[in-house]
């Protein structure tokens, strides 16, 4: 299944980055992918692990390791030589070996060569890692100016098909774990409530602001630690996801979908804002923790908790913002910084996927070997803009800056509004006794009048003995319409038969006519009728009582 | 014996056809009810017949010809309801009244053929009037239920026979008729009998034609309204013979059969006019449904097979079961029954969901899963369960078609639209088990079949129920 949830790293798309380009790139031979150490200080991920460099070297590439670049996710040069990888020790001469470059941060000016990396990277070579393009036009024409192919990481689809290659969504999934590890280690209590000996141990209570991948990531963790935790969100379709992991679900009482274009939270009306608020500043003073991963594509983090907000908690307790680099969900974070205010630690660490190193590498490498796999690993590697994953991903194209792709499909539409059904009208059970209420007045007159001048007729010409047998008519009419209407529609059918049984009661009719001699024509007649009506006597009161036999509690 | 005994025995009749009927209101009490509607009419053919021999002018060999007809009538009857398959009941049903309908041609043309009494002026007219539409009604019930009999075992195309100028033909058969009545008053037995003959093929003509112009998911109307009509003819006979048990219970009898289409008419949006003359889908409903037809072909079903049911299933706690007539043909009851035991021996909450118009005929469905033993209590009606689709984690429908139709409700293009269905749509999952992508007797194309969180299960609905029951039980 397809999740389609916001989570703790900005996605944007950038308007009109150019024409499109050619379809297809022609295929190349003998393929060379570079793995590139990070420069940005405190990066501590790489782009491939000893792992998927063999499953790199499978699909038919040549992978050369800069020397050192495993270090930070404790992978050591000799582990990734064993897993069949070159070790290059030249940076520059690394960059200019390969044909793709693979590597986790855009690239930057190089501390300690004095060279920006686009400027290293070779010709008409390709270039795949997180790019951020929005924010990072210089670096796009850096890029296009060495005739790049570029793919964005941060701009994979989110669809289905494309899940093995979401890196936001793997990345957001480690941030949101590690920002209950992040808050649990400036949280002075447990997290689970304990009874010892010594005493009672409340359990702690957390809010998660926002289920997307982070926010049920760090539902999972919280309730792993065995705290409370509570969970918000303004698409309502997450529900169920929140319930599912063991949170509870919080909701303000306006009633507002949320749910935007491509699984994303849309930004919210000012009454829904309002009633937000008042709910988080509720939920402030109850909790001990609260972690926001509230992102809007394209825009600052919407500023969720405040200044007022943060002073109502407990001292001692901890805000961990996810969004920080997108300018926070609380008022007071500082991107990078964790502070203290008025006792309440607020941590607005940018690189908590990088905290986690390994598996960040790891999960960040697995996504890389899926898109190069899609893309025809070496033997038959192409840039195919037909493919969606590949299109979206795209953002220069041999030197090429493209426009932002087709934006990412709706919601699913039983995710959607939907149009409000007209309402159904009720089955008969409310017209019972025949009081039809759709009929119109003049209809009613109108019947009326003419029943009370057949009555008129009746009256004036018919004999007093058809009047007698009109009377019983018209009341066991009356009878059989007030009685029949109580029969339970389950027993439908048993009435049918029935009705046919007692419907026989022609029989009367007939032996009232046998009485004359055996050879006229009407005795006959008369015969013939007595046989017909008592097999409907004698079939439909048996099988009657056979079927209603069979209704058993 | 005394003519105010038998009058008193007809009361007594009466009032016990009446509490038979009332005793049909619940299940518990349904087995008493039939119970006194044997009783009434055994009282009432019995006080008829020491009546009839007590009166001089009867000739025994006219008792014995009656005894006769009893013994070989109550044979067949017998015969018949031991025999008859519960799938088969809609048949059945049809065939029951026609020999009504048959009967009351009978009696009303012998009636004309030894008058009782002389009668003159007004109480003449009535008279022959009271003869002449009695044979009229009994005649179209009684080509008309031969009629509904062909079509419901498929022997007559079930589709509606739609003539050019229909109505003008009914219309036309009417007038004839009411002229040949004017024919016929006034003149003494047996001087007009050729006019009421007549009259009685033009009525069967009527009564074919009428039926033939209906067919499909109709029949369940047809089959009441021929129901009522055997009520009525059963009154006509009453009045010609001045005897008002029959007239009681004609009127019971009418009026049941009257409230039966009229409850089949609301479960399918459509007035009881529109039905017997409509010829369904003909007219206005065919352009849209086309239309939507073509639109439909690109989008594309999830189907699955009977072992991914079964491990659905496993996994739902709530499950409701939709059956239509598919599940009727294939005979997928019993095993349907054995699945929902399975299930709900593990804890799951599983309820069948019974729609007005479900089957053949009203109730066709209770019948046959009380037959398969289904308890009474987890078959439900579709007012009792449908808010409970919301909260339901599987529902499976089973051969059913229009009655899970989400246009009904939100396509105002739809020629359904309007009619109450089951909302199965709104369970977490929906499984439809259909033999193939064709739509239902209304023809028309289901949106609920290309919903996401629908499955299809195609094939025989027997096999694929057998295959969910095997992979249920393999995992016990």
């Amino acid at each position: 299944m397809c999740l389609f949830l916001a989570d703790g790293l900005a996605y944007s798309l950038v308007a009109n980055r150019g024409q499109f380009g050619g379809a297809f790139a022609p295929a190349t031979k003998n393929m060379n992918i570079g793995i590139i150490k990070e420069i940005k200080p405190g990066e501590r991920r790489v782009a491939a692990t000893p792992e998927t460099v063999g499953k790199l070297i499978k699909l038919g590439f040549a992978v050369t390791v800069e020397s050192g670049a495993g270090d930070g996710a404790s992978f050591r040069d000799e582990d990734y030589e064993n897993a069949g990888a070159q070790i290059g020790k030249d940076t520059t001469a690394l960059w200019g070996g390969s044909d793709i470059v693979l590597k986790v941060q855009p690239p930057d000016m190089h501390p300690q060569l004095g060279r920006h990396e686009a400027e290293l990277l070779r010709e008409k070579a390709t270039l795949v890692s997180f790019l951020w393009p929005a924010k990072n036009r210089e670096l796009l024409e850096r890029l296009a100016a060495r005739k790049a192919t570029v793919l964005a990481m941060d701009l994979i689809p989110r669809i289905t098909r494309a899940q093995k290659m979401d890196a936001l969504s793997s990345m957001a999934n480690i941030a949101g774990y590690r920002a209950v590890i992040e808050a649990a280690s400036f949280f002075g209590r447990f997290f689970t409530g304990q009874v010892t000996a010594a005493g009672k141990v409340p359990p702690a209570k957390v809010m998660i602001i926002g289920a997307g991948v982070a926010g049920l990531a760090a539902i999972g963790a919280a309730r792993g630690l065995g705290a409370i935790v509570r969970a918000f969100d303004t698409r309502p379709v997450v529900r169920e996801q929140v319930q599912s992991m063991g949170a509870e679900f919080l909701e303000v009482e306006l009633a507002e979908d949320g749910t935007g274009e491509g699984g994303y939270a849309r930004e919210m009306s000012p009454a829904f804002i309002a009633a937000e608020m008042a709910l988080f500043e509720k939920q402030a003073r109850e909790v001990d923790i609260i972690i926001t991963t509230a992102l809007i594509p394209g825009r600052a983090a919407p500023q969720l908790i405040l200044r007022s907000h943060v002073e109502q908690m407990r001292p001692g307790s901890v805000v961990v913002d996810l969004a920080a680099e997108a300018g926070g969900n609380c008022e007071l974070t500082r991107p990078g910084e964790v502070i203290n205010h008025r006792g309440v630690t607020i941590i607005g660490y940018v690189d908590l996927p990088s905290r986690l190193a390994p598996t960040a590498s790891s999960l960040y490498g697995n996504n890389l070997v899926h898109l190069l796999t899609d893309m025809g690993g070496a033997a038959k590697w192409q840039v195919n803009q037909q493919d969606e994953v590949v299109r979206g991903a795209l953002v220069i194209h041999d030197g090429e800056i493209l426009a932002p792709p087709p934006k990412p499909k709706a919601p699913p539409p039983d995710q959607a509004k939907k149009p409000q059904p007209a309402p159904a009208k009720p089955a008969g059970k409310e017209s019972k006794g025949g009081h039809d209420s759709e009929v119109n007045p003049r209809g009613q007159v109108m019947a009326l009048l003419l029943m009370a001048a057949a009555f008129l007729g009746i009256g004036l010409f018919a004999p007093p003995a058809f009047l007698a047998h009109l009377t019983v008519f018209v009341l066991a009419c009356f009878v059989g319409w007030q009685v029949v209407w109580n029969v339970t529609p389950a027993l439908h059918t048993p009435l049918m038969s029935v009705t046919n049984a007692i419907s026989g009661i022609i029989i009367l009719g007939g032996m009232l006519k046998v009485s004359g001699l055996p050879t006229a024509p009407a005795t006959i007649l008369a015969a013939v009728a007595v046989l017909l009506s008592t097999i409907n006597i004698a079939g439909g009161f048996l099988v009657t009582q056979r079927m209603l036999k069979m209704f058993r509690r | 014996m005394q003519t105010s005994l038998v009058t008193v025995s007809y009361l007594a009749a009466g009032v016990l056809f009446i509490l038979s009927l009332g005793g049909l209101s619940t299940q518990s009490s349904a087995r008493r009810g039939n119970a006194f509607g044997i009783i009434g009419m055994l009282l009432a053919v019995v006080a008829t017949a020491l009546n009839a021999f007590s009166q001089v002018t009867t000739q025994l060999q006219s008792i014995g010809m009656l005894a006769g007809a009893v013994a070989v009538g109550a044979t067949i009857g017998a015969v018949v309801a031991a025999r008859v398959a519960m799938t088969n009941m809609p048949e059945l049903v049809a065939i029951l009244h026609s020999f009504v309908g048959a009967a009351a041609v009978l009696v009303g043309i012998a009636s004309y053929l030894s008058p009782d009494t002389q009668l003159t002026g007004v109480e003449a007219t009535i008279h022959e009037i009271e003869i002449f539409l009695g044979v009229l009604i009994g005649a179209v019930t009684f080509t008309g239920s031969i009629i509904a009999f062909g079509k419901l075992r498929g022997t007559i195309r079930s589709k509606p026979l739609l003539l050019p100028g229909r109505h003008v033909l009914n219309l036309s058969l009417l007038a004839g008729s009411a002229y040949l009545l004017y024919r016929f008053l006034g003149v003494p037995s047996p001087d007009a009998t050729m006019e009421l003959l007549i009259m009685t093929g033009l009525a069967c003509v009527l009564g074919i034609h009428l039926v033939m112009a209906i067919g499909g998911a109709d029949m369940p109307v047809v089959v009441s309204m021929l129901n009522s009509y055997s009520g009525w003819a059963a009154a006509a006979a009453g009045f010609m013979l001045s005897n008002d048990l029959l007239i009681i219970t004609g009127a019971l009898v009418g009026s049941s059969g009257a409230i039966l289409s009229y409850i089949m008419c609301k479960a399918m949006n459509r007035s009881i006019w529109n039905v017997i003359f409509g010829g369904f889908g003909a007219d206005e409903g065919a352009a849209p449904a086309k239309s939507k037809d073509a639109g439909a072909e690109q989008r594309e079903v999830v189907s699955v097979n009977g072992e991914a049911t079964a491990e659905l299933m496993r996994e739902a706690k709530s499950i409701i079961i939709i059956p239509g007539y598919g599940m009727a043909v294939a005979q997928a009851q019993y095993p349907l029954y054995e699945i929902a035991k399975l299930l709900r021996e593990r804890g799951a909450n599983v309820r069948f969901a019974i729609h007005p118009v479900a089957g053949r005929l009203p109730g066709h469905m209770n019948v046959l899963l009380a037959e398969a033993k289904v308890p009474y209590d987890i078959v439900l009606e579709m007012d009792e369960i449908n808010q409970d689709f919301p909260s339901t984690d599987l529902a499976l429908v089973i051969g059913a078609n229009d009655i899970v139709n989400p246009s009904a409700l939100d396509d105002p293009q739809s020629p359904i639209y309007g009619m109450p269905v089951l909302e199965v749509w709104k369970a977490k999952t929906s499984i439809v088990m259909k033999r193939s992508m064709a739509s239902g007797y209304a023809g028309i194309e289901n949106p609920l079949f290309f919903r996401d969180n629908t499955r299809m299960l195609f094939g025989d609905a027997k096999k694929q129920v057998d295959a969910i029951l095997t992979a249920l039980r393999e995992t016990k």
